[in-house]
């Protein structure tokens, strides 16, 4: 009975954290770009600085109209925000965010490789959208997220491997266990192609090609209305929480900081993931989408060499301190 | 109880084996649909469908580290592939009508064979070996990757070496459709049939790379 218990108020947190994070990322983003452009942002809603914006466009998105266009394919359009949306619920029931055994949702023995896993599925709802919306604007969109992720997905998994050879595990809550402060300088190379490739997998500007508004009107989803399309932002702001995050616990030592590493580790676990939040709007508004073939290029050219080095370096490094 | 524990049946199945065998039906039915269905696109997500199924068969048989890999590599990679693939032949919504062979009989019978082997091979392995789920775990990624490393070497070595050889395999393909392609239209387009090629030269490369991971 108890573990029961157990079971389901971790589910609950985790479900908890999958619904209000995207939600303060979204408004931070809304007032931080704002700001960064010199204007106010939203102001109204909600009274103190337009805190309950988002809530209001959500209400909005409820009361639209649910359109599927009629040469669509029914199904699999309506099928592809679930997809594109639940795996980052997944991804975080596997992040730790302390020490402790309660700090995480699941432990898995092979966390780095589900997380991964899971996060790729998560692209087959663009493709899918793409596809079944029966518009050409949505088929390039879905095309150009395909040839996107083949691209960035192999740097994201040898930076991940890199870090995994580094701390001798594949679990989260153990390569966190093993980080040491030294390892920061050692895998920063790592941490950055991650980064970077988990941005581009996410479609998030510099690398929005896929969703370009002004060329082809969001890509994939042209033709989602109402609460679907909702979903398919939700899936990208949550998938911002979900990068923030497994950079943190890769990379930054998650709840390892100068001091109170064990009572208010997960204060330092959420305080480095709200700060590569703070980066990622910092990078959308100040850097212009990269062309398609600038994307291929910047990946097959410099993000697989570096990541293959920094797999050398770790190696390298092991070898000698073991 | 005792007795069960003793020797193990098929009479009394367990909660998990029960689980297996639903959830093998609903892979083969899948696979089935795959091969069966007359839509494209349809298909390649009904592969989804039973390469998933087959990962968490492999989860149920506690090897969770295979399982992963399996959804990485077949799901997010060679499937992302395949609709990639789809999406640039423009594959239409609703039903292809030239979706049907007329090598069926054919296939279905090396498919059938394939499978006879396979399902007798495997049974006449692993015929009386059980996993004891309560004890240690036997498929963490510890115990594959010891097992891989200290018994299986050899074939793992074997194995990359063949998928470095079909990736430089790919490459000198590529290049030498862009020689071909290069003679045959000589001139004032020139430039722009390398542009293209080029692309293509890396749509190979990257395949080539999908394959050897």
């Amino acid at each position: 009975m108890n573990d029961a218990v157990d079971v389901a108020l971790r589910l609950l947190i985790v479900f908890a954290v999958f619904l209000t994070f995207p939600l303060i990322i979204g408004q931070t983003e809304h007032k931080v770009m704002a700001h960064m452009q010199g204007r106010l942002g939203p102001m109204y809603a909600g009274g103190f600085h337009g805190w309950a914006q988002l809530v209001a466009d959500g209400v909005k998105f409820v009361q639209k109209e649910d359109v599927v266009p009629a040469g669509a394919d029914r199904r699999v359009f309506q099928l592809a925000p679930a997809v594109a949306l639940l795996p980052y619920l997944l991804v975080l029931l596997a992040i730790p965010i302390g020490p402790g055994e309660g700090a995480v949702g699941q432990v898995l023995d092979a966390g780095i490789f589900f997380v991964l896993a899971v996060m790729g599925v998560g692209v087959l709802g663009s493709l899918m959208a793409g596809w079944a919306s029966a518009n050409k604007f949505s088929l390039l969109g879905g095309l150009r997220t395909a040839a996107q992720l083949l691209a960035y997905e192999l740097p994201m998994l040898l930076a991940a491997a890199s870090v995994a050879m580094a701390a001798g595990t594949v679990s989260l809550p153990g390569i966190v266990h093993a980080f040491q402060w030294w390892w920061l300088p050692w895998q920063i190379v790592g941490a950055i192609v991650f980064f970077v490739a988990g941005l581009a997998e996410l479609q998030r500007p510099p690398f929005d090609m896929p969703v370009a508004d002004s060329e082809i009107i969001f890509g994939a989803y042209t033709e989602y209305t109402g609460l679907r399309f909702a979903l398919f932002l939700l899936a990208e702001y949550a998938g911002i929480v979900v990068l923030c995050g497994l950079t943190t616990v890769l990379f930054l030592g998650g709840w390892h900081g100068p001091w109170g590493a064990e009572g208010l580790g997960w204060l330092w676990t959420l305080l480095k993931t709200a700060v590569l939040a703070f980066v990622v709007i910092w990078l959308r508004v100040t850097h212009p989408r990269l062309r398609a073939d600038q994307l291929q290029k910047f990946s097959w050219t410099l993000l697989v060499p570096l990541s293959l080095a920094q797999i050398a370096l770790t190696g390298i490094v092991k070898v000698v301190i073991s | 109880m005792s007795i069960a524990a003793a020797s193990p049946g098929f009479l009394s199945p367990t909660g998990v084996e029960i689980a297996f065998l639903l959830v093998g039906l609903v892979t083969f039915g899948a696979a089935l649909v795959t091969v069966t269905t007359r839509q494209l696109v349809h298909a390649a997500l009904w592969l989804v469908v039973a390469l998933g199924g087959l990962a968490v068969e492999y989860l149920l048989l506690t090897a969770e580290f295979i399982a992963w890999v399996q959804v990485l590599i077949y799901v997010g990679s060679v499937v992302v592939l395949l609709l990639f693939g789809l999406m640039l032949t423009k594959a239409p919504i609703g039903r292809s009508p030239d979706a049907d062979s007329g090598n069926r009989w054919a296939a279905l019978l090396v498919a059938g064979a394939a499978a006879a082997a396979l399902v007798w091979v495997v049974v006449d392995a692993f015929r009386t070996t059980w996993i004891d789920l309560d004890g240690a775990a036997v498929g963490t990624t510890k115990v594959t990757g010891e097992s891989l490393f200290q018994n299986w070497v050899l074939p793992f070595e074997a194995l990359s070496v063949l998928l470095l050889a079909a990736l430089v395999g790919a490459i000198v393909l590529s290049r030498k459709a862009k020689a071909d392609a290069a003679a045959s239209s000589r001139a004032p387009q020139e430039r722009g049939d390398q542009g293209a090629d080029r692309s293509e030269d890396r749509n190979t490369d990257r395949s080539a790379q999908e394959g050897a991971r």
